[in-house]
């Protein structure tokens, strides 16, 4: 509690406070991650229990429409699940692998990008020419020649594989920015004087990279971060709705979208339009909570 | 030679390579680039004295300094602390003793310190890295009396340096400084950032903890007023050479080399007021492309010919060491 | 009537702890071809004060209350397209870091023609050969073809000259000097200012000087006024405030100087710090310090009051 209000204290919650914009879209993050954590509890059915499915009752419109009822008020998809479960659960799996691939880009970005400033040199240029290649190459299809080959290399995928391939070819589309930063800041930090005064009290590189410098630099990277889990989850939106991310027996959001594509025509728009919904809103409060970040931050690093 | 000197330093140089990539001269034909940001200088420190060393920006006193404690490693000459060679026994096992002795206080209280760390753990930094003590009830102990020492209260152990005005970070560099202990401090412009009435404590402090500790300093600074009131001896440095070093007494009452004299002169005095001075001649040439023979010359209204071409040695006398064609042939009088 | 009147000028910064006065009622004139020192420690506002003057005060900062009078017009409640106009016409700036005031993507000429075919009804070539005559004054070299280089081609007493060139080019009558020699080294300083000086008396033009140096006020401003957490506390003729001054904080700074001519055995200090803008006491912002406080500096602020040459805000005066 004390830690709290510690924290509530800060610059940064008083920038919080001063933008109503920031608080919604942290709002709106927080209600999405408490759904997609705690799905069990929230969601009305387990819409991938096969067992709990009414066939009777597919291809139910949402609860203002006409024909539709109070238990499934989104609706229900050609298979009789509920659309609100399914968006519930759909959240869970993109947010699993929005974030895990985030979390890992930055990892590897980051320890990449800190050794790149530090030693200089040929190392800095090599790596420095790895993140130029990278970046020519555009993210999806990266994504997609990795999750191919994956694919061929394990065709009887059982489901942690397939995961396993889906993040980490999001992941390499994500750690160059992170590097980039990271280097540049290593650079600044690595010739002012409390990093000489480390040298000659004669700390180790190692640990001075790793207890002076890194929490130094990490402040772009955050703001990096949270404005990529949105880019991370739409990557992988798009790889499911190719067909090419998540496997069929864990929908993501983007696989749901693609199921209902098919039913856009025949009128129950609902079976695609709510998963779609639900992803813009997810990218949208994470692209603002980024760019409050980065903003908030700004003066303090000036 | 002095044989109680702390310090010695004999014909230290340290030259950069600033060429432009090998690439980039083949392509264009560039030549190789070289800075001699130390060029043969020597002196010794005396124990439990201060030496100064004056000069304007480029003439190499921060870069000696850091090749003093080991943060540049001299490309020719040695510098000797307590008869053992810096640079050596820092590459090798017995660094640890040797770092202890020998400490730092930087010219930017804002940089100078790590934002992240409190300041207790930036205090208690060497004596944990170097094993003096480890985390405990000692380790708190000294912490409290090195807070003590330069005048911060014990509550400040918790804070960050965000939340202390430039002369309190000074203090923090100084309590750091001398956590393990030292015998000998390099301040490198250590008030230069600070307010006059702030100045004025750092200053009585570093002198206070002289007295009491024997401590050695070599105190650099491009504001003489500040070197008049803290040094036991003098170095001014030009474009990275010593070109004259005498007891601080001397080097006020009677500077011998001319770029001294222009020095002392081109300082607004306070009580000077409107009056007309000699002007002063020129600019600091581009230390990548120094003056042949004296790098002073061409701003230099004695020089002649030899000036232009030979390089004179520091020679003299303890009482006095200058660097100059013309005051060694007697050109010069006194002033 | 004065070239410059401020009178009683607060400028406010709302922020987080409330609104800060950074500052608090300040009052003085410039006369014509008159060069004034404003000179302070961090924090006591000087740079604001010249901000303030020629309407570049960074935002949320303001103006609260107070007038400035330029020919005895007022000049700060003057809208932004009216400022434009008076800044480099009337008043001229230098500021601090050359390289930061020079563009370094345009030559120096471009600059300075720029500068005067805005403020003056020029033609290009008359504008180019009064540039090269404004570099020559300001004593560059070979004018003619260093008129063409750029910023980063200068060294760093050049720059400045020609910020100052800059600053001279739509003919000013008061040109606000922020620290105009405290990045240079001590040879090139000296140049400055005699630079400084030299233009003064030449044109008749008159300086506000702000520095921290004490040395430079000494040499170069006719009188002085010494700032401490936003007000003035002492202003009057250099040398009485110099080597008479009639406010203890004026007298401690002096003394807490080292002297260049004589050896010290300790130098004075003057004990605590300048109070933060959200912990001003109350009554003189400096009594806390002074060693020769009264009872009453604790609840009353005392105004300019006359003592000897100069004025100075002390209650030791008003016995």
């Amino acid at each position: 509690m004390n830690a709290l209000r510690r924290w509530l204290d800060t610059d940064l919650a008083y920038s919080l406070r001063q933008s109503p914009l920031a608080m919604g879209a942290a709002l709106v993050a927080f209600i999405c991650l408490f759904c997609a954590v705690f799905a069990g509890w929230v969601a009305p059915q387990d819409p991938f229990d096969l067992a709990t499915l009414e066939l009777a009752d597919a291809r139910q419109p949402p609860i203002w429409l006409e024909g539709g009822s109070a238990k499934y008020w989104l609706g229900t998809d050609d298979q009789g699940r509920d659309i609100l479960s399914a968006v519930i659960y759909g959240a869970r799996i993109s947010l699993i692998v929005g974030l895990s691939s985030v979390l890992l880009s930055m990892v590897i970005g980051v320890a990449l990008g800190l050794v790149s400033g530090f030693l200089g040199g040929w190392i800095d240029a090599a790596l420095m020419r790895l993140c130029d290649v990278m970046l020519s190459f555009p993210a999806i299809l990266v994504a997609l020649l990795i999750a191919g080959v994956g694919r061929a290399l394990f065709p009887q995928a059982h489901t942690s594989v397939a995961f396993g391939v889906l993040i980490t070819s999001i992941t390499l589309t994500g750690w160059v920015q992170y590097a980039r930063t990271v280097r540049g800041s290593t650079l600044i930090e690595r010739d002012k004087e409390y990093v000489q005064a480390a040298r000659l009290i004669g700390v180790s590189p190692m640990r001075i990279l790793r207890r002076h410098i890194l929490p130094n630099v990490l402040g772009p990277v955050l703001v990096l971060g949270t404005i990529q889990v949105a880019t991370a989850i739409l990557t992988e939106a798009t790889l499911s709705f190719l067909g090419v991310g998540v496997p069929p027996t864990s929908p993501s959001l983007g696989t749901l979208i693609r199921i209902g594509n098919d039913y856009l025509f025949s009128g129950e728009w609902w079976i695609t339009v709510f998963p779609g919904a639900m992803l813009v809103l997810i990218a949208l409060s994470t692209n603002l909570l980024g760019d409050w970040l980065r903003d908030a931050l700004n003066p303090r690093l000036r | 030679m002095n044989e109680d000197a702390l310090v010695r330093v004999e014909g230290l140089s340290k030259t950069f390579d600033l060429s432009p990539s090998w690439l980039s001269r083949l392509l264009r034909g560039g030549a190789k680039q070289r800075l001699h940001a130390v060029d043969e200088v020597s002196f010794e420190i005396p124990r439990g004295t201060t030496l100064a060393l004056v000069g304007e920006s480029g003439c190499g006193k921060s870069t000696l300094a850091r090749l003093l404690v080991g943060l540049h490693e001299p490309s020719r000459g040695r510098a000797l602390f307590d008869g053992q060679d810096v640079h050596q026994t820092l590459g090798g096992a017995d660094a640890g003793p040797l770092r202890q002795r020998v400490q730092m206080i930087f010219q930017d209280p804002f940089a100078s310190l790590d934002p992240r760390w409190t300041v207790g753990q930036i205090i208690t930094e060497p004596l944990i890295e170097q094993k003096i003590l480890a985390p405990g009830a000692s380790l708190e102990q000294r912490l409290q009396e090195l807070l003590a020492v330069v005048g911060l209260s014990a509550s400040d152990a918790k804070r960050f340096p965000h939340q202390f005005s430039g002369g309190q970070r000074q203090r923090i560099s100084i309590a750091r400084a001398l956590a393990s202990e030292p015998d000998f401090l390099v301040c490198d412009e250590p008030t230069s950032a600070l307010d006059v009435s702030v100045q004025a404590q750092v200053l009585n402090l570093m002198r206070d903890l002289q007295r009491q500790r024997g401590l050695t300093y070599l105190f650099i600074s491009h504001n003489l007023a500040v070197v008049r009131y803290v040094s036991d001896a003098v170095g001014v440095m030009y474009l990275g050479r010593l070109v004259e070093w005498a007891p601080r007494a001397r080097l006020f009452s009677d500077p011998q080399h001319p770029y001294t004299r222009m020095l002392l002169d081109a300082i607004p005095k306070l009580r000077n007021t409107g009056q007309a001075r000699t002007p002063v001649q020129g600019e600091v040439p581009d230390p990548l492309n120094p003056p042949s023979g004296c790098a002073f010359n061409p701003r230099c209204p004695h020089a002649n010919d030899r000036c232009r071409t030979e390089r004179p040695l520091l020679q003299g006398t303890p009482a006095g060491r200058v660097a100059c064609h013309a005051v060694a042939e007697g050109r010069i009088g006194v002033s | 009537m004065s070239l410059l009147e401020v009178k009683d000028l607060v400028v406010e910064f709302p922020s987080r702890r409330g609104v800060l006065r950074a500052l608090d009622g300040i009052s003085f004139t410039i006369e014509k071809g008159e060069i004034l020192g404003v000179v302070g420690e961090s924090g006591a506002g000087k740079s604001l004060t010249g901000a303030a003057i020629i309407g570049l005060l960074d935002p949320p900062g303001r103006i609260a209350s107070g007038q400035i009078r330029l020919n005895g017009e007022r000049i700060d409640q003057l809208p932004e397209a009216a400022l434009r106009s008076i800044r480099g016409r009337r008043i001229g700036a230098v500021f601090q870091d050359p390289l930061a005031s020079l563009d370094p993507l345009y030559s120096v000429g471009a600059q300075l023609i720029e500068t005067i075919r805005t403020h003056l009804p020029l033609d290009p070539n008359a504008a180019r050969l009064r540039a090269i005559a404004l570099l020559e004054e300001t004593g560059i070299p070979a004018a003619s073809q260093r008129i063409d280089h750029f910023p980063h081609q200068f060294s760093g007493g050049m720059r400045q000259r020609v910020v100052i060139a800059l600053a001279l080019a739509a003919e000013p009558q008061l040109i606000i000097a922020d620290e105009p020699t405290t990045a240079l080294d001590v040879s090139i300083q000296a140049q400055v200012i005699g630079l400084l000086k030299r233009i003064c008396r030449d044109r008749g033009a008159a300086v506000m000087l702000i520095t921290h140096d004490m040395g430079v006020i000494a040499e170069t401003c006719d009188r002085v006024a010494v700032m401490y957490a936003g007000r003035i506390v002492e202003v009057g003729p250099v040398q009485d405030v110099i080597h008479s001054p009639a406010h203890p904080y004026t007298a401690g700074l002096m003394a807490c100087i080292p002297d260049l001519e004589t050896d010290r055995e300790r130098l004075a200090q003057i004990e605590g710090a300048m109070p933060r803008l959200d912990a001003i006491p109350n009554g003189c912002a400096f009594h806390p310090r002074c060693p020769r406080a009264l009872p009453r500096c604790a609840v009353d602020r005392p105004e300019l009051l006359a003592g000897g040459a100069t004025q100075a805000a002390c209650w030791l005066l008003a016995s």
